[in-house]
Parts: structure tokens; sequence; C-alpha cells
């Protein structure tokens, strides 16, 4: 008797499995297929909008003044301007290590590029917090990468 | 032998359970069909079909259920103090409390009203009362925070209220205890009642574009109990009507007292009508005292104004206002069909459900066919103002919602059921027992022009048997019925918060949509928000300490704080840098006589702390944010009165460099 009862309470719950709507943007990293596997990812690039950005050799001054005001505000809580890690990476030789693109796919696509790109996917195994969707305009994503150039030594 | 006993027991135990069941009253038996599971089962990740907004009673605050899955989504607080995140305890909100009498921490919310355009709700706003110190409140459905309080003077008991019209022009607010006037002297024998006591109804005038409220004009009437209202659509807008009881002006002993008289009143309002006299300048302008609060999105804090100017209308003075029109045994609900013609009356000691026509109304107020009249009113006739009875429908009707099909449902606390009937032929055509003892009833848009009508929600006032039981108090329960078809079909059971009266339910998709993610930064105009860790500081003004602070996943900046002295009063202002969705941080500091903040991405509050002794104290995250949220902590030293320790704060290096107890 208790026995049956058991398998009829697995049968109804079972019943209620199996339903594969998740819609959460906060997949854990590695949940699904990294883009390694598919031919036409560039991970020089990332996912996102930008696919190519105009980056002239010297500063742009508005961009500049615009980036280092989203940099007090949004990033520097996390980000230093030197080498050194606080809770992301430090910003030196970061416009180096990465394209123009995949910084601003990154900073306007934070949630896509952080369950997608093997790059980011293994900074986020060093730094092991999700960087915020800090909900940065295209504008001021450029701006923030004009603010990075001057950091790296550009005038 | 062991199995066969325990199959013996499971065997009584079903019989046992199904025997109890059968003795329940009105069938309870097959009140519940095979399907009902899967009418009501709403997927893990999938939303809901309705929300449902349920008033809180004596917890003063508002909820938000998912139909038809009834999972409770969110608490509002409007009325109460909610440590859980802060309001009414920040600085920022405290001032929504505010009131003629001060800071008031608690109140009892009955009813509810979603704005309206065309008669149809539109998903802007949802307004709710303040039965015990009078006041209506309006909760943005953008952000779902309460965003204004207006206090209504030369009122007791807001208890018809907030109904709104179907332009959402007015909210109104009648008074259920009579009391004399506020410029009145007020200190008169109570059994001076009938001389001194007075009723008064408010009406709440609502700005198009921001929702603000004002109270456009008072109607003094005669010193009876209002009870509940709906607002007149289509034909019968400009009106409004009240029910209203003890019509015997009694003050003592009112369960016997005022259930003397066969019938009391519903009070038709022409408040066109009222709209010209004050346009006339036939109000009287009365000093008076009461609060308006506004919460500012951008400055994310509230303000509140005492104002001190009401405009009264003497309804006894001024005719063409308002009308009495006979209603059986003290008359509770007063609902207002789809169409606005028909009017019905609840009599809660009733056996029958008067209906009343708008148009008949009209005639018999055109024929001067009264009876007579009551404190300068007059008395429509019964049968001039009736459009005919539900006979025997059931027992102590109290509410009616309706479902645009030409029927209506009304719910009966003494027999403990919900009745359909119909309207034109008031035939009753199904009746559905509730468990038990059924209050209000709420169909998705069921006082409006266009009702949604898939689901009928009973709220009920006596729980008894229906869930787990958890002590002596008991949570009051929700049952949810398909009325999709010619009966209706219980199908949920659920919990609810507080006392459940009035509630509104809209098709999910006019809200969701339009619902605030996080509030931008760049906006945010605190005056003391932070915008980046580069702003934040630590300010003395006297024995005033203002902490300038910022949070993001996940560390506080400064997170070493210094030069706190026995006698400082610390305001932390907490600014979440956070631009995205669901994620807000937390804030508590050890033994604040206080309670913690809930700090939305974008969003900057003020905790208030008095430090009570010398020593170090922690702070830290409340809400967990990130892997790191453990770490997401701090400390401040508080130092003796008059200590020459001087104010400094840090991040990441120790501040003052050297540990000035160890090393001199």
């Amino acid at each position: 008797m208790k026995k049956v009862l058991v398998m009829i309470l697995v049968v109804v719950t079972a019943y209620a499995c199996g339903n594969q709507n998740g819609g959460s943007s906060a997949k854990a990293p590695g949940s699904e297929a990294t883009a390694n596997d598919n031919p036409s990812y560039d991970p020089q690039r990332g996912e996102g909008k930008f696919t190519k950005v105009d980056v002239a050799s010297g500063l742009d001054a508005k961009m500049l003044e615009a980036g280092t005001k989203v940099y007090t505000v949004k990033c520097s809580a996390c980000h230093k301007l030197t080498g050194e890690k606080l809770v992301g990476p430090g910003w030196t030789g970061v416009t180096k290590r990465h394209s123009a693109e995949w910084i601003m796919n990154f900073v306007t696509n934070t949630d896509a590029m952080l369950n997608k790109d093997p790059k980011a996917q293994a900074l986020l195994e060093i730094c092991l917090v999700r960087m915020p969707n800090q909900n940065v305009s295209d504008e001021d994503a450029r701006g923030i990468y004009e603010f990075m150039r001057k950091n790296d030594g550009i005038k | 032998m062991r199995n066969y006993k325990l199959s013996a027991m499971a065997l009584i135990a079903v019989a046992l359970v199904t025997g109890f069941i059968a003795c329940k009253p009105k069938n309870a038996g097959n009140a519940v069909s095979a399907d009902a599971a899967a009418k009501v089962y709403v997927a893990p990740g999938k939303y809901d079909e309705f929300y449902n907004f349920v008033s809180g009673g004596f917890s003063g605050q508002m909820s938000v259920y998912g139909l038809p899955s009834g999972r409770l989504l969110k608490v509002v607080p409007i009325f109460s103090i909610n440590p859980e995140n802060g309001y009414g305890f920040s600085e920022e909100t405290k001032p929504m409390l505010n009131t003629s009498h001060g800071f008031i921490p608690w109140d009892d919310q009955h009813h509810l009203d979603l704005s309206q355009t065309n008669g149809e709700i539109d998903g802007r706003w949802i307004f709710a009362n303040a039965n015990n110190t009078p006041r209506v409140a309006r909760v943005d459905l953008t952000t779902f925070h309460t965003s204004e309080i207006i206090e209504l003077p030369n009122s007791a008991g807001n208890h018809s209220s907030p109904f709104i019209t179907e332009n959402t022009e007015y909210i109104v607010a009648g008074t259920r205890f009579s009391v004399p006037p506020d410029d009145a002297n007020g200190d008169v024998p109570i059994n001076t009642y009938k001389k001194n006591f007075k009723g008064t109804i408010s009406f709440i005038s609502v700005d198009k574009g921001n929702g603000k409220m004002d109270i456009a004009f008072q109607l003094q009437c005669p010193g009876v109990n209002f009870d509940l209202s709906h607002s007149g659509k289509e034909k019968s807008h400009g009106w409004f009507f009240f029910s209203c009881y003890n019509t015997e002006r009694a003050n003592t002993l009112l369960e016997v007292n005022a259930s003397q008289n066969d019938k009391d009143f519903i009070m038709a309002v022409n408040w066109k009508k009222a709209e010209e006299y004050l346009k006339a300048g036939k109000g009287r302008k009365q000093s008076v005292k009461y609060a308006h609060n506004v919460y500012d999105e951008k400055t994310h804090t509230a303000t509140s104004e005492i104002k001190t100017e009401v405009t009264v209308l003497d309804t006894k003075e001024l005719k063409d206002i308002c009308y009495f029109i006979p209603c059986p045994k003290s008359p509770h609900g007063c609902d207002v069909d789809p169409t606005g013609e028909y009017i019905v009356g609840s009599g809660k000691l009733a056996a029958l459900i008067p209906v009343f026509s708008f148009d008949k109304i009209q005639k018999a107020i055109a024929a001067k066919d009264y009876i007579g009249d009551y404190d300068g009113i007059p008395i429509i006739k019964y049968e001039s103002a009736l459009y005919g009875e539900v006979k025997k429908p059931g027992l102590g009707p109290l509410h009616t919602e309706f479902d645009g099909k030409g029927n209506a449902y009304t719910s009966f606390f003494v027999s403990s059921e919900v009745v359909k009937w119909n309207i034109k032929d008031l035939k009753v055509l199904d009746r559905a027992p509730t468990y038990y003892s059924v209050g209000h009833l709420c169909v998705p848009g069921g006082d409006t022009k266009k009702p949604n009508a898939k689901y009928l929600i009973a709220y009920n006032k006596i729980t008894k048997d229906r869930y787990l039981p958890t002590g002596p108090e008991l949570a009051q329960s929700a049952q949810l019925y398909d009325i999709s078809g010619d009966k209706m079909q219980l199908i949920l059971d659920f919990p609810t918060i507080g006392e459940p009266h009035y509630a509104q339910a809209v098709a999910a998709d006019v809200i969701k949509n339009n619902s605030v993610k996080f509030f931008k930064i760049d906006e945010n105009t605190n005056k003391y928000v932070s915008k980046g860790e580069s702003t934040t500081k630590v300010v003395r003004e006297g024995n005033k300490v203002h902490v300038y602070m910022t949070a993001i996943r996940s560390h506080f900046s400064p997170d070493n704080i210094e030069g706190i002295k026995l006698g400082d009063e610390v305001y932390f202002h907490i600014t979440n840098l956070e631009q995205d969705w669901d994620v807000p941080h937390g804030f508590a500091v050890k033994a604040a006589g206080n309670a913690e903040l809930l700090i939305m991405p974008g969003e900057t509050q003020t905790l208030k702390w008095t430090p009570d002794r010398v020593g170090i104290i922690p702070i830290y995250c409340t809400d967990f944010c990130s892997a790191l949220h453990q770490e997401m902590q701090g400390y401040v030293r508080v130092s003796p009165a008059g200590s020459n320790v001087p104010i400094s704060y840090s991040l990441g290096t120790n501040l003052p460099k050297e540990d000035s107890t160890t090393k001199k």
C-alpha cells in the first residue's frame, strides 16, 4: 500500500518535470556550448552589435570626456587604472589585449558575452564575479574605449 | 500483518477524509473537478496571465499575485512601515507616512481601484485607501512604489474609497464614522451625534499627466455611516453611488441600534452638479490641516506638505447634488454594472438583492417622486428607483462584480457562497460554495465598462481547516473560480497577507511591459548621491555625520570609517551603482534601532544610526548579490564623546596607516 502510494507520488512528480523554458540570462558559465565549437564565431570581435569600430590614431577629446565620466560612475568601483586586479582586471594594457569591437561588445552585451565568449569566460574564472551589465549606451561604450586608450598612453 | 494494518488504516483515513469533505455545505465534495490542476498550472519560468492586486487589510499593504497560479509576486508597502526594504525607516521614505497627527506607522488598507481611461483599466496607477487615519494613496505601476499619499480632513474611517470615475477624474473617499467637522469644537458629548456629527465625502482630483492628487471639494452630508461606493459609467457617468447605514444615527451598540430601520439608503451624487456649484463659488473655504506626501523617483525622496484649506459644499443647502434611495437592511456593496444602467445594492442582513435603474432614478428626480427628505436630502420612492429584486438569492449579500455578458456575481457572507445571476431577468443561474464566509469578489475589470471575465476570485473572511494548521492565527484564504463557462468552477485556493478586502485584476500585458528595471544613475538627483567611488566621503557637521557611500558587487566604498563619537547622529547615504535589473544591495548596521535599507540599482537611500556604545560596529550587505556577497562588509569605529580621533575613511588601504592601538 505504502509502496503504491510512493509510486503514485513519483509519477505525479515526474509529470511536472521536463519543462525547458528557462529564459534566464544568468546561466552558469560553461552551461552552454562555447563559441569554440562554432567556426563562424570571431573570438576577436566577440558577440554583439559592434563589427568594425573606426579608431583614429589620436584621441578624440569629446569621446574622452564622456568616457571619463562613465568610468567614474559605472566602472571605477571594480577596475583600477593600473594592472592590479580589484573586482575585475586592471585596465593597463587592456586595449592591447582586446580589440575595440570585443571591448565594446563586452561592455554593451555583457550577459551574452559571459555566456558565450571564451575570453570573457576565462576572465570570469579568474574574477568569479560576473561583470555587471551597467547599461552603457553605444556612445558611452566608445567613450570608455577612448578613455582606455588614453590610459594605455595614446595621446 | 503490519502491512495489512497500514493498508486498513490508510483506507480508513481516505474514508474519513472523503466523509469529512462530503459533510461540508453546498456540495463541496464535487466542488473541485479533475482538470482544475491543469487550469492553474503555470510552468516554472512562465508568466501568469493576470496581475491580481489584493488589499492587505490590517497589514496596511497591498499584495500582488499572479493568476491563475495564485503565486505571491510582491508586497507593496503603502500605509505600514516595512523593515524588509526600509519603507518608513529610511530618511527618504519617512515623509510618506506623515500626517497632520505626525508620523503614523500603520493603517488598515481595504480597497483598491486601478486607474481607468474611457472606463477601461489603463494600467498606470492603482489607488488604495487607509481606513483608520483617513488617507488615499497612489501606487505607480511602473515602479510598484507608493508615489503619493493624501490625508483627508473632516473624515474618520475612510471606507467608501478609493473608487474612481471612468476617466480617473476623481477618486472618492466617504467617511465611515461621521464626526464633528475639523473646524468645529469637537469637545462635545458623544450623545449629541444627531446635532454635531456630519458625514463627509471627498472628491480627489487626479492630474491626467502625472497622477498628482488634490482634494477638489468635499460634500458635507448628513451624519450617517458611508460604507461603499462605485461611480456611474457610460450614461451614468457624472454620478456616484454610495451605500450608507446607521440612518438611525446611533452612537452606541450599532450592531443593534443601527439595524432598526427596514431600509437605509444608497446616496446618488450628481458630481457634475457639484462641480457647477464649485465653479460658481458656492463652496465654503474651511480651515483644516492635512498632509500631502509625494515621492520623487529622481531624488528618490519623499516630501510632506501640510495643507490648510479645503472647499466644502453643503448638500443640505445646495440642492440637486444628493438624493437618497431606500435600500433594504444596512446596505454594504454598491456596484454599478458595465452599462451604467443598473446599480446593485446589497443589504448585509437582507435575503434579496435590489437592483436600481439609472433611467428610473432620473425620471423620479425629474418628477420629484419623493417620499420626503432626510436631513434636507430628498428621498426617492423605493419602487420608483427599483428595476427589480433578485428573490431568494442567498443570505447576507455583500458585493457584486460583473462579467460584461449580462451577468452579475454576488458574494453571500452568511450563506458562504457566490451566486451568479442574470441582470435583465434577475434569475439565479448558478451558485458555488466558498470556504468560508466570503467578503469581496474580483473579476478582472469587473467594476469597469469592459470586464475580462475569465476568472472570479473570492476573498474569504474565515479560513478554519483550509490549510495546514498554524496555531490560532491563520492566513485568510482566497479562492479562484473559472467563470468562462456557464457554471462557476472552483480551481484554486491560496492564502493571502493581512485580510483581503476589495481587489483588482488585469491582464498582465497592460502592466508588465512598462515595468521599470532600474533607476538611471545619471538621473539620480538625491541630495546625497555619490556618482562613483571617487565622490564618496564622510563629512562631519556638528554632531551629524554624513557618510556618502556606494555599493556595487561586492563592496561598499568606504568600508572603514573612524572618527564617529558617542552622541553623533550618523546618516549612511548609500548609492547603488549597479545599472542592471534585479541587483539590489542591502545595508545593515549592528544594533541600529531602525531597519535595513534595500537599495535598488541607481537609487540612493539613507539610514540614520545613533551609536549607543564605544566599539567597533560591523556593517554589511543583506541581499545576496554575488559569489563574494559574504565579503561585502565593513567596520565603523565608535569613540567616546570628546575623543580626538579624526574623521577618516578608506577602502582597500588602512587609514589611518598605522594601527593606533598596537603601535605608537
